[in-house]
């Protein structure tokens, strides 16, 4: 279009807005990993036996793994032994602590990201849970979720206070030998949020976590587990940034969501891990495995996923739809620009009667980047009347970018029944000149159209989501005319 | 007000316009006609900035001020408004939150506050009857299946929103029943005023049975070969282009419409 280069490039030089560094005095482990460093990171955590236990199996077992090569994605080989494993604010004393012994520079962080801990300004009706490289160092309306029985709080509180809950739960829906990026994970994870609704009970706020890694030469490896009792409901938000920095950081969650009978969670997660610079220098890897075990009956897990961040994205949140009438939603917006490359997808995996999912994914390619879908549909011996919808839509700005589409079904049940439909489209220059001739300018009309095209997943978010949404694909779009 | 000058274009190195001269006055409506392919709205395009088309060489200025250096963006904010023969989609964008960006975009540049969405909503639904809209078209992704005849009143509408110096209306005309031609003629009539200009292409002249023209032109093979008032557009119905030295192998110019690109 008629943006000049000169402006492309003044446009691209607007930098990503959450790439400053905390300076702040750490606990940080040399590099490397082996067994002592995972006694280490346990005893620090005060963690039961049983737990350094069940992360020395992982670690054995991870050993004997091989990293995976089958996503669409390049990226320079991981060197394990050069990141460190714990990385955490130094504390003045032991926790618990209150909002009050926070280090002021880590309230400022996490305010000039626009999540204020402090009580005086908290968002209003969302709980926070903010993870600090390695630690959680608050959660927020802790009492009135107590009052109505719900647990938030870090996994490393969790693992000590509920201990019973933990060992339940932990690794029944993502097992550390799922793959080589949840063995790891298993191994050494740091911190995360746990979250526990008990029967009959609607969470009364949303809950979310905050993601943020600080330190240099550190990877993050969170965990995360719902669990929904019976007829509960909880609605939960992630979002995640990181500095800019010319080293990638390896980020390697995982997240286990259980639905027992008539429970609904609702997990929307917005990614924007630094991206690394125009040129590919930098960035966050984002491996991630996210899994839901819809175990009741009548139980529903919805996905829903603005990604936008990373270098490097792999991530499939799924559904393992186990109870009768379960219900599986997936719905996602990627978008990728510069030399971003991001394979993410789901797998919907039904096991019993008359499981439902539907699968309404949204890339967005911009520059040089590349974006693919992958999805799995499955249908077990026992999944009579199941059915899914898949609906995959590709958008393309400019000509440079590649959108791949890798739809997988298996059905070992002749009842299921599978609906697919999928679109490729561009950002065209007719309508690009009719907004122009509007008077719109061109990054507000890319932003517009993109909006437009999203839309269908903006209106799973919740409200004050959906409008930060679409505000960070602005930004993530900027410089993608030209 | 518009003055274009010996102002030649072309696309894709095949030159189409070859010399067009034109000055338009506000207060004025002037209506182009001439056959198929004859160039019509090639010079709508480049008029608006489409950088599709490359300007080779002339003068165009908006009030004295040069146009022709002016990003598309800029000359809609200076005024230049243009009502497209084929109107695009853009789904899942709201006509509503489409138009509401415009008019802001506008609002914004004369250094006015932004409607919000309950005002302009008022407003949008006070000018959608103006044109025979049902307000459930603002709620609809931007020419998102709309039928032909409701893409022109869309337009329209936008121009009545926009309220610009120079109208550019390219074929909204055509592919209109009778019903749906007087709308649009009453809209453009309201469009009528004397601080501003309206550049009106058809290619057959029922639609100035609605508007009366002031001036009328002829355009053939990038050439304005002909001008003259209201009578030369009757004339040309009865005696067609041909007694210009014109060729117009397209008479049926409904049939005709579907096969010319634009
Ligand atoms: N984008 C384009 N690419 C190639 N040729 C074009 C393009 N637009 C118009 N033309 C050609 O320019 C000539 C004039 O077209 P146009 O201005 O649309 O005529 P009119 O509006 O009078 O019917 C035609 O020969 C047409 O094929
Ligand atoms: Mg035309």
């Amino acid at each position: 279009m008629a943006t000049t280069e000169q402006e492309v490039n003044e446009l691209i030089k607007r930098e990503y807005e959450h790439g400053f560094v905390t300076e702040i005095e750490t606990d940080t482990f040399e590099p490397g990993l082996n067994e002592d460093v995972i006694a280490r990171l346990s005893a620090i955590k005060k963690e039961p036996e049983f737990m350094l236990e069940w992360r020395l199996k992982a670690y054995r077992r991870w050993l004997e793994m091989k990293e995976p090569n089958w996503a669409h994605v390049g990226y320079p080989k991981i060197d394990y032994n050069s990141i460190s494993y714990y990385s955490a604010p130094k504390r003045k004393e032991d926790m618990p602590q209150s909002l009050d012994d926070i280090d002021p520079e880590l309230l400022r962080t996490y305010e000039k990201l626009g999540i204020p801990l402090h009580e005086r300004a908290q968002l209003a009706g969302v709980a926070v849970d903010a993870v600090f490289d390695s630690v959680s160092v608050a959660t927020t309306f802790k009492e009135p979720l107590a009052k109505a029985g719900v647990i938030f709080c870090s996994i490393s509180e969790a693992v000590r206070d509920y201990p019973e809950l933990v060992q339940k739960y932990l690794g029944s829906v993502v097992p550390h030998t799922d793959n080589y990026f949840a063995g790891l994970n298993a191994a050494v994870f740091s911190d995360g949020t746990f979250v526990y609704v008990p029967k009959g009970v609607r969470c009364p706020m949303e809950l979310s976590t905050y993601f943020r890694i600080n330190a240099a030469n550190t990877g993050q490896f969170e965990r995360t587990l719902i669990i929904a009792d019976e007829g509960s409901y909880v609605s939960y938000l992630e979002g995640c940034t990181a500095p800019m920095r010319d080293e990638n950081q390896l980020h390697a969650a995982v997240v286990e969501l259980v639905a027992l009978d008539d429970a609904q969670i609702k997990y929307s997660t917005v990614q924007n891990w630094y991206p690394g610079d125009e040129n590919g220098k930098g960035g966050i890897f984002n491996f991630v495995t996210k899994r839901a075990a819809c175990i009741g009956k009548n139980s529903k897990v919805s996905w829903t996923q603005v990604e936008t961040g990373s270098a490097v994205t792999w991530k499939y949140p799924s559904c393992i739809l186990r109870g009768e009438n379960s219900v599986g939603e997936f719905y996602s917006v990627a978008l990728t620009h510069n030399y971003q490359q991001a394979d993410t997808g789901t797998k919907m995996i039904h096991l019993g009667k008359n499981t439902s999912s539907t699968i309404i994914s949204k890339g967005i390619s911009a520059g040089k980047s590349s974006n693919t879908y992958r999805g799995l549909v499955k249908f077990g011996p026992r999944a009579e009347g199941a059915r899914n919808f898949t609906q995959c839509d590709s958008l393309l700005i400019g000509d440079r970018c590649g959108a791949h589409t890798f739809p997988y079904i298996e059905s070992l049940n002749k009842s299921a029944i599978v609906e697919h439909e999928a679109t490729t489209s561009k950002v065209s220059d007719e309508q690009m000149f009719l907004c122009r001739q509007r008077g719109i300018d061109p990054e507000q009309a890319v932003s517009m159209i993109v909006n437009g095209f999203c839309k269908e997943v903006f209106k799973e978010l919740p409200m004050e989501f959906a409008v930060e949404a679409g505000k960070l694909l602005e930004v993530s779009l900027e410089g993608s005319v030209g | 007000m518009l003055s274009i000058k010996n102002l030649h274009a072309s696309v894709e190195g095949k030159e189409i316009l070859k010399g067009i001269n034109l000055e338009i006055n506000a207060g004025e409506v002037h209506a182009i006609m001439g056959p198929n392919g004859s160039g019509k709205s090639t010079l709508a395009q480049v008029l608006a900035g489409n950088d599709a088309f490359d300007v080779t060489s002339g003068e165009v200025t908006l009030n004295g001020d040069n146009l022709l250096e002016k990003e598309t963006e800029a000359r809609a904010r200076d005024g230049v408004f243009l009502a497209f023969q084929y109107p695009v989609e853009i789904p899942g964008v709201s006509n509503l939150q489409f138009m509401r960006t415009a008019v802001n975009s506008m609002r914004h540049h004369r250094g006015e506050s932004e409607m919000n969405a309950a005002e302009f909503m008022k407003l949008a639904r006070e000018v959608s009857k103006q044109v025979d809209l049902d307000p459930a078209f603002l709620k609809r992704g931007v020419n998102e299946g709309f039928s032909g005849g409701e893409k022109k009143r869309n337009e329209i509408m936008q121009a009545l929103l926009l309220q610009p110096k120079l109208a550019i209306l390219d074929e909204t005309d055509s592919g209109l029943d009778i019903d749906a031609l007087k709308v649009v003629a009453d809209g453009v009539n309201a469009l009528r005023s004397k601080d501003r200009g309206i550049l009106m292409i058809t290619h057959y002249q029922r639609l100035l049975d609605h508007i009366v023209p002031d001036y009328v032109h002829v355009l053939a093979e990038g050439r304005i070969v002909k001008s003259g008032g209201r009578e030369l557009a009757l004339e040309l119905e009865d005696r067609g282009y041909g007694w210009l030295g014109i060729k117009d192998e397209a008479t049926d110019a409904d049939s005709a419409l579907s096969n010319s690109a634009h």
